[in-house]
């Protein structure tokens, strides 16, 4: 099999981190093949290198035997390499013909020729089966759409091999699958593709063989067909990882807290939030599922009191809280890790310390009259860090010099100790490793074993499912079904999630739809 | 100006398109860095600069032509002092915009005493003239038109030639791109640095079109703070514009609207004292900023220094 990609001995160095360190990685043509590795092991910094906007500090580069030097993208595009980000590289404003021929025009004279960028385009989904309108503006359409736009931009470029940078992240189940068939078709065509992934279960259902990361290294290339989840998870975290929760048998008690037709509005004053209700029980995990932007952040920042709600109620512990200041709902009981933990979860600059007692900073013992109390302040601190093995140097270095996972604990162990009736834990898990993952994961469990309620968002299926007790799932601003989870699947799940509805809904009083 | 038989209205309306010419060239070149996410708030200076040279360059050649000639070259190695500070050296952009502005002041107060050995205003040079006599060939607005200077005409077909080139040519669609996702632009082979560097400079040589307008094109002379903060009121104007060459152009037709009803209020013997007319033109560029004139949506990156290869 001819070799289109041998990259060999690559190391890159950054400013303190060794993100590649003398990696060995080949592409066969025709291939699916995953580079998998928790964040940080140096994936993307490696497909980074190969599509030109790193350059490498050691290593050579091979693309169908040639040896090559990438200076910048424009050289891999020429090469034929096309690379679907993470994050999209899409003109929000754009229509969907613009953002695929930018910076390879069709000309007439000095213009667009825009007649013929539209037939290109829709020239270029048809041969690949893909559903797209060349004229829709990109901020309007969905985001599995928005994909296939980055797949086409690459495609119109003549990319014979694709490198797709954690494609599976903000994707619906059946928008996986859907997206697994069009990665089979291209591969079927001649393209070959190479997949980023930390998720165990896609590496399994896609691809050919898969190349382990960890630290910056290659720990091994394994035929997929030859391994299984568990072998793959052990080389990607470096030890045996425990993938299944253990959690307690139900003991649900009384309805801790209640949202009753809540409405809200989003940034740009439409509706975001269209009358949702639900309750959480003690003892329990409810969980929120939903594809990102159904409104599931604004609803966390109505319940805890960052935005105004327009209509509804909020309860807890027979208490009204609705439209109160977060510091009064923090006190009716409510702890929240918020889901952006850099923008709303911690202080970057400040010390670990500091972080510990937000939330409590007011009052004693950290707090005497105006002065704070810097002893018990760090005290406490040192008890979280130790408490939650927070790995740090100490509790006075800032937030910011803390990985992703360590940050994470922080502001968990920090809500969890506030002690609350509702701990709310919205996307706990983004951006985390597995094995941050399965600790989170564990001390959610603890506190709902221990009786707490539990309100959980996720836009994890996998999370959803391991944790949660009941499950409502969100659509465009509205609990379209809560279910349980022993009746649960992730087929009927992804139906609800892309908006539509079981026929007939199985389970008790519990599992009784809410339709808006 | 031959005002005496002309109809007030008219007299309103060819000061109104005079004094809007020199804000819609420098807000052009606003909606040019800017478009291309470079905030150039430094067009005060570049007008302050272009003012002045355009007075030098006519006063050394004798030919006014020069002088426009003088006017743009110095915008532009001012706004090359903004590109290079804030598109390689990735300074603040607002900080390196507002110590141009300091710089220009302080150039053109220092090159008039140079130059000239006087102080705070030049002589006078020979100004750009009217293309009076062949506008008043042309029947039923001929009259209208000999009022206006060559500014005015260049002012209106640069709003439309630059309409055309952001939103129907190759380079306006890169611009577009550069300033709403630059590393879009990037990964596809456009270069974002050379695409901020034009239009950066491009603001330059508008801005500095703005400036000799003042000062060879409505008058004859460079005076110290002849600007007087219209190339914020230009800026104001391209917010109010919505970052379009049209829009801005409508906003710098009401500025200057209100500006000519304060020159000439006293003569409609509007019962309204000068003061209030006189801060009309501020009045309107506060509201604008202050965001009062409904949603406008600046380029995403507008501001923002791209740095290549970033973590």
């Amino acid at each position: 099999m001819e070799k289109v990609v041998e990259m060999k001995g690559i190391s890159k160095i950054f400013p303190g981190v060794v993100a590649n360190d003398n990696v060995d990685f080949e592409l066969l043509k025709g291939e699916i093949h995953v580079l998998l590795g928790e964040n940080g092991a140096g994936k993307t910094t490696l497909m980074n290198v190969l599509y030109g906007l790193y350059q490498q500090d050691a290593g050579e580069i091979y693309i169908k035997g040639k040896k090559v030097e990438m200076k910048s993208p424009k050289e891999a595009i020429d090469l034929g390499i096309g690379m679907v980000h993470q994050h999209f590289m899409l003109v929000h404003n754009f229509t969907v013909a613009e953002n695929i021929i930018l910076g390879k025009e069709p000309r007439s004279g000095m213009n667009v020729d825009m007649k013929k960028a539209v037939k290109d385009t829709k020239d270029l989904a048809d041969k690949y089966g893909f559903n797209i309108n060349p004229n829709d503006i990109i901020e309007d359409i969905t985001v599995g759409q928005q994909q296939k736009v980055e797949i086409l931009k690459s495609l119109y470029r003549g990319a014979d091999i694709l490198i797709l940078d954690e494609p599976t992240a903000v994707l619906t189940p059946q928008e996986i699958d859907e997206l697994g068939v069009i990665l089979r078709n291209l591969v079927s065509q001649g393209k070959s593709i190479i997949l980023i992934t930390h998720k165990l279960k896609e590496v399994m259902s896609i691809s050919d063989r898969v190349t382990i990361l960890r630290r910056g290294k290659v720990v091994d290339t394994l035929n997929t067909k030859d391994t299984n989840i568990d072998e793959l998870a052990e080389k990607m975290v470096g030890r045996k990882v425990n993938l299944v929760v253990d959690k307690k048998p139900l003991n649900a008690g009384k309805t801790i807290f209640k949202v009753e037709d809540l409405q809200a509005l989003d940034y740009r004053k439409l509706p975001a939030v269209k009358g949702v209700s639900f309750e959480v029980h003690a003892g329990e995990i409810f969980a929120i599922a939903g594809v990102d932007g159904n409104g599931q952040s604004e609803l966390i920042e109505t319940i805890v009191g960052l935005r105004k709600p327009t209509g509804g109620k909020v309860i807890i512990n027979d208490e009204d809280i609705t439209g109160k200041s977060p510091r009064q709902i923090s006190e009716a009981g409510i702890a929240h890790i918020p889901e952006d933990r850099h923008k709303r979860g911690l202080i970057l600059k400040e010390s670990l310390a500091e972080n510990a007692v937000l939330g409590n900073h007011y009052r004693a013992p950290f707090a005497k009259g105006i002065m704070m109390d810097y002893v018990k302040i760090k005290e406490y601190a040192r008890k979280l860090i130790n408490d939650f093995d927070v790995r740090t140097p100490s509790e006075n270095v800032s937030a910011a010099s803390l990985s992703g996972g360590n940050q994470q604990k922080m502001v968990a162990a920090r809500e969890i100790n506030k002690d609350p009736d509702l701990l709310i834990a919205a996307q706990p898990t983004r951006g985390l490793d597995v094995g941050a993952i399965e600790y989170i994961h564990k001390r959610l469990v603890a506190e709902r074993d221990k009786g707490k309620a539990v309100l959980l968002v996720s836009l994890e299926l996998d999370e959803v499912m391991s944790l949660a007790d009941r499950i409502g799932v969100i659509y465009d601003g509205k609990i379209v079904d809560i279910i349980d989870r022993k009746d649960a699947t992730e087929q009927k799940l992804g139906i609800l999630m892309a908006g539509g509805t079981l026929k007939k809904t199985q389970g008790g009083a519990e599992g009784e739809a809410i339709r808006g | 100006m031959s005002s005496g038989s002309i109809p007030g209205a008219i007299v309103l309306l060819t000061a109104t398109l005079r004094l809007a010419t020199p804000l819609m060239l420098t807000s052009l070149g606003g909606v040019f860095s800017e478009k291309s996410g470079v905030v150039n708030i430094g067009l005060e200076g570049i007008m302050t600069t272009g003012a002045f040279f355009a007075v030098y360059g006519s006063y050394i050649s004798g030919n006014p032509w020069i002088g426009v000639l003088f006017a743009m070259l110095s915008g532009a190695i001012v706004a090359g002092i903004h590109a290079v500070l804030s598109i390689h050296l990735k300074a603040d952009q607002v900080i390196s915009g507002t110590a141009i502005n300091v710089f220009a002041a302080a150039l053109t107060n220092f090159l008039i005493f140079k130059f000239y050995g006087v102080f705070s205003q030049t002589p006078g040079v020979t100004p750009v003239p009217y293309p009076r006599d062949a506008m008043l060939k042309i029947p039923v607005i001929g009259t209208f038109l000999s009022e206006l200077n060559w500014f005015v005409f260049l002012a209106f077909g640069l709003v439309i030639l630059s309409t055309y080139i952001l939103n129907k040519t190759v380079f306006g669609l890169r611009i577009r791109a550069v300033g709403e996702h630059p590393r879009a632009a990037d990964t596809l082979g456009v270069d974002v640095y050379k695409i901020r560097y034009i239009c950066v400079i491009l603001s330059g040589v508008l801005g500095g079109l703005g400036g000799a307008t003042l000062s060879i094109g409505m008058m004859n002379m460079y005076l110290n703070n002849m600007v007087s903060g219209r190339g914020f009121i230009a800026l104001a104007a391209m917010i109010f514009g919505n970052w379009k060459p049209l829009g801005s152009m409508g906003a710098c037709l009401i500025f200057a609207f209100a500006d000519a009803l304060s020159l000439y209020a006293k003569k409609f013997g509007l019962p309204l004292p000068q003061e209030f007319y006189a801060s009309l033109p501020y009045l309107l560029t506060m509201i604008a900023l202050a965001g009062f004139v409904g949603k406008t949506t600046a380029p995403r990156e507008d501001g923002i220094p791209y740095t290549k290869g970033e973590r």
